[in-house]
């Protein structure tokens, strides 16, 4: 079930086994540090690194964090269904909460109906984390994601509103994780901060790790709008005048229907996906996220508020 | 599935000089030639280069993240860079040049093992180009690579190259700095940074990319003593699971030097001693690991371990102190406080601490000693802490991973200050 080719000590590490290595030293910095974490889990392949990786640092024991997926409602069937056999197959208990309950409290307001529901996830943490006192959230955000996310710290600090302050975060120095915070405030901590998605790849190649299949190339009705490839589905139909066409398509980020969208590729294996992702000439979030192109600063904002 | 590729592992670097020497335009150079920017990157900074009515692609703004860092067109603070040559993965910490940030450049230094020190051709080494080559040193980057740029300004000239790589070793000679590398070259045109290009045929040495792309990564480390900072103690306590019932796995990450099975180890503050019956990783077996392995160890001897403790090789012990002599860089506002009681944080055990003595403040532009009564934010100062409890230190100088510590404000919770053990 793992790998095989381990180190000796006196040989280097290779780049893999020191990523993996320093993220399971910040799990469980978490784990020693803070009373309460949680994991956020989506079903997603950077959170789908993270679950083997808290096997890797914990086991033979179980984790010392419930597993906490915020659930849009607007999730890809194939991707919930995944998420709720992993969590079932590695024992670990799953919690989640729904933007539509926030919806039903009345503390998310859409503008209309077909507003995104993914920025509103924020509000949905922000509750779930009062509700069971999470001091500290894990989750799979990586620097090489966005710009803002370059600046983000490994142990990121969030106020009791939940905010990031870009201008005030805590030095981090050495592997000196600080992850202290008052009752109220919360830790955004990310293990695979270092990692790139090229990293990921490869080491859901590495680890043999099973995905949701719409990461893998298959046909799917999609429809071309403003330059970006639409899936079309209950949630986002095609609008009048547009043409429904069937495409060979993959998703190399997986998130909330109505602002991910997928890549036209053939690439059915993960060799294929590693091969296409080293050679690609568009970033992960350039082609695949219609939410983060709103603005230049548009990922910043929504951190500010509390967003991952 | 093993790749074919040879894989070097990953090297931590950060990229210093003073603001116009052409740090982000090598950082450009370094990102662009290694594929790791994208079309989709490339058309928004092009974009905005063109908005601010700038005739090229401003390559600063890849690394410039913030809304107020656009805005006012300077870096606030560290940010990370990734770029991989295909056998080398690399970490670039790109943190600001400007005197303010003496924090975040000793932040960035923090995790680099190899620094690259731009210096502008034309104007030779400068205040800036001594103070950081000062930080580097003092934060124990054990490669250092003095990058002499914009040669395509000078034209190319040997002669200038000698002269700057005279005038640096004189001034590294003072500061104690033993190994030092130099390279010409020129980022805007990229004259020795991936290709070697036409211009430098003089220059016989490697391109950076072949420096970076051969730099050990932590081999310091790796000679030094065992260190194991004891994380979170693994006790399944698994009702169903018998065979877990007796389980007690020492999880941690090694600081430095190795340990095989086998070994006799004592466990710190107890001073028991016990031997190491197997290592785990993940549910398998190990028969040893190295620096930087996170790795779980069982022991032979039920000892009482938690937290905090520290596992060494027996016969290999650090100091135990409760005076604290370190240099330490402030990195808050508000300054060190004599009245105040603060914690440090040293590997994985917390101590509460006050200020015992401030032997001198280091002046990081003429490396001159002043006495001082308090720390302000950038000083970087000798100093003695009283611990309210013992840590098991090394010096600095030997091993960057039991030589660190950081002093957190307890009212705020913030990390105020940076410590590297005397």
């Amino acid at each position: 079930m793992f790998f095989s080719q381990q180190q000796t000590a006196h040989q280097h590490l290779n780049h893999l086994d020191w990523l993996e290595a320093e993220a399971i030293h910040i799990l469980r910095e978490v784990a020693g540090q803070c009373s309460n974490p949680a994991l956020l889990f989506s079903g997603g392949k950077d959170s789908i690194c993270l679950l083997r990786l808290a096997e890797k640092a914990f086991r033979p024991g179980r984790f010392p964090f419930p597993l906490l997926h915020i659930d849009t409602g607007h999730n890809y069937p194939e991707v919930i269904a995944f998420r709720d056999r992993k969590a079932a197959e590695i024992g670990e208990r799953l919690i989640v909460r729904s933007v539509e309950d926030s919806m039903q409290r009345g503390t998310v307001m859409l503008k209309h109906e077909s507003e995104s529901r993914n920025k509103h996830q924020s509000v949905t943490l922000l509750e779930a984390i009062e509700e069971h006192g999470f001091d500290a959230c894990i989750g799979g955000a990586r620097r090489d994601e966005e710009k803002a996310r370059a600046k983000e710290r490994i142990m990121s600090f969030r106020d009791e509103f939940g905010q990031w302050d870009p201008k005030n975060q805590r030095p981090e120095l050495w592997n000196l994780y600080n992850a202290r915070s008052h009752k109220g405030e919360n830790i955004r901590a990310f293990p695979i901060s270092n990692w790139t998605e090229l990293d990921v790849w490869q080491y859901i190649e590495r680890e043999g790790l099973e995905l949701p299949s719409i990461y893998f190339a298959h046909t799917r009705p999609i429809v071309y709008r403003q330059g970006s490839i639409v899936p079309v589905t209950d949630i986002t139909p095609a609008k009048p005048g547009e043409e429904i066409v069937d495409l060979q398509v993959r998703f190399r980020t997986v998130g909330d229907i109505t602002c991910t969208a997928p890549v036209i590729s053939d690439a059915d294996s993960i060799e294929k996906i590693i091969a296409e992702t080293a050679t690609t000439t568009i970033t992960e979030r350039g082609a695949t996220r219609l939410d983060d192109q709103a603005s230049e600063a548009a990922m910043e904002q929504r951190k500010k508020e509390g967003y991952f | 599935m093993t790749h074919p590729i040879e894989d070097h592992g990953l090297l931590r670097l950060l990229t210093c000089g003073s603001v116009d020497d052409g740090k982000s335009t090598l950082i450009g150079r370094l990102l662009f030639d290694s594929k790791a920017i994208l079309a989709d990157t490339l058309s928004a900074i092009t974009k905005t280069s063109q908005r601010r009515g700038m005739q090229e692609v401003d390559l600063s703004l890849l690394t410039d993240g913030l809304q107020a860092e656009r805005e006012q067109g300077i870096t606030i603070d560290v940010a990370y860079r990734y770029f991989t040559t295909g056998t080398r993965k690399f970490i670039i910490a790109d943190a600001p040049g400007h005197e303010q940030y003496t924090r975040n450049m000793v932040t960035a230094a923090s995790t680099a093992n190899l620094a690259i020190i731009l210096v502008d051709a034309r104007r030779g080494v400068l205040t800036q180009t001594r103070r950081h080559s000062y930080l580097a040193h003092l934060v124990g980057i054990p490669h250092l690579l003095v990058a002499v740029n914009k040669m395509d300004l000078v034209e190319f000239s040997q002669a200038r190259f000698e002269e700057i790589k005279r005038d640096y070793l004189d001034f590294a000679e003072q500061l104690g700095i033993r190994e030092v590398q130099f390279i010409p070259l020129s980022a805007l045109n990229g004259d020795m940074v991936v290709d070697r290009g036409e211009n430098l045929n003089w220059y016989q040495g490697q391109t950076l990319m072949e420096i970076l792309e051969t730099t050990p990564s932590a081999q310091r480390r790796h000679a030094a003593a065992f260190r194991f900072p004891v994380q979170y103690v693994c006790r399944p306590q698994d009702a169903s699971n018998p065979a877990l019932h007796d389980y007690r796995g020492f999880m941690g990450r090694v600081e430095s030097g190795s340990i095989a099975v086998g070994d006799s180890v004592t466990v710190l503050p107890s001073g028991l001693s016990s031997t190491v019956k197997a290592i785990e990783l993940g549910g398998a077996a190990l028969a040893d690991a190295a620096t930087e392995q996170s790795v779980t160890l069982l022991l032979a001897d039920e000892i009482d371990i938690s937290r905090g403790d520290m596992i060494v090789k027996t016969g290999e012990l650090p100091a135990q102190t409760k005076q604290l002599a370190a240099t330490v860089c402030w990195l808050a506002e508000s300054p060190l406080d004599r009245a105040r009681t603060y914690l440090i944080r040293h590997t994985t055990r917390d101590t509460k601490a006050k200020l015992a003595d401030i032997a001198y403040r280091v002046d990081v532009n003429s490396l001159e000693q002043q006495a001082v009564n308090q720390l302000a934010m950038n000083d970087i100062a000798n100093v003695t802490f009283k611990l309210a409890q013992p840590l098991f230190v090394d010096a600095y100088a030997q091993n960057r991973g039991t030589g660190a510590f950081i002093v957190i404000d307890a009212s705020t919770n913030n990390t105020v200050g940076a410590g590297m053990v005397s």
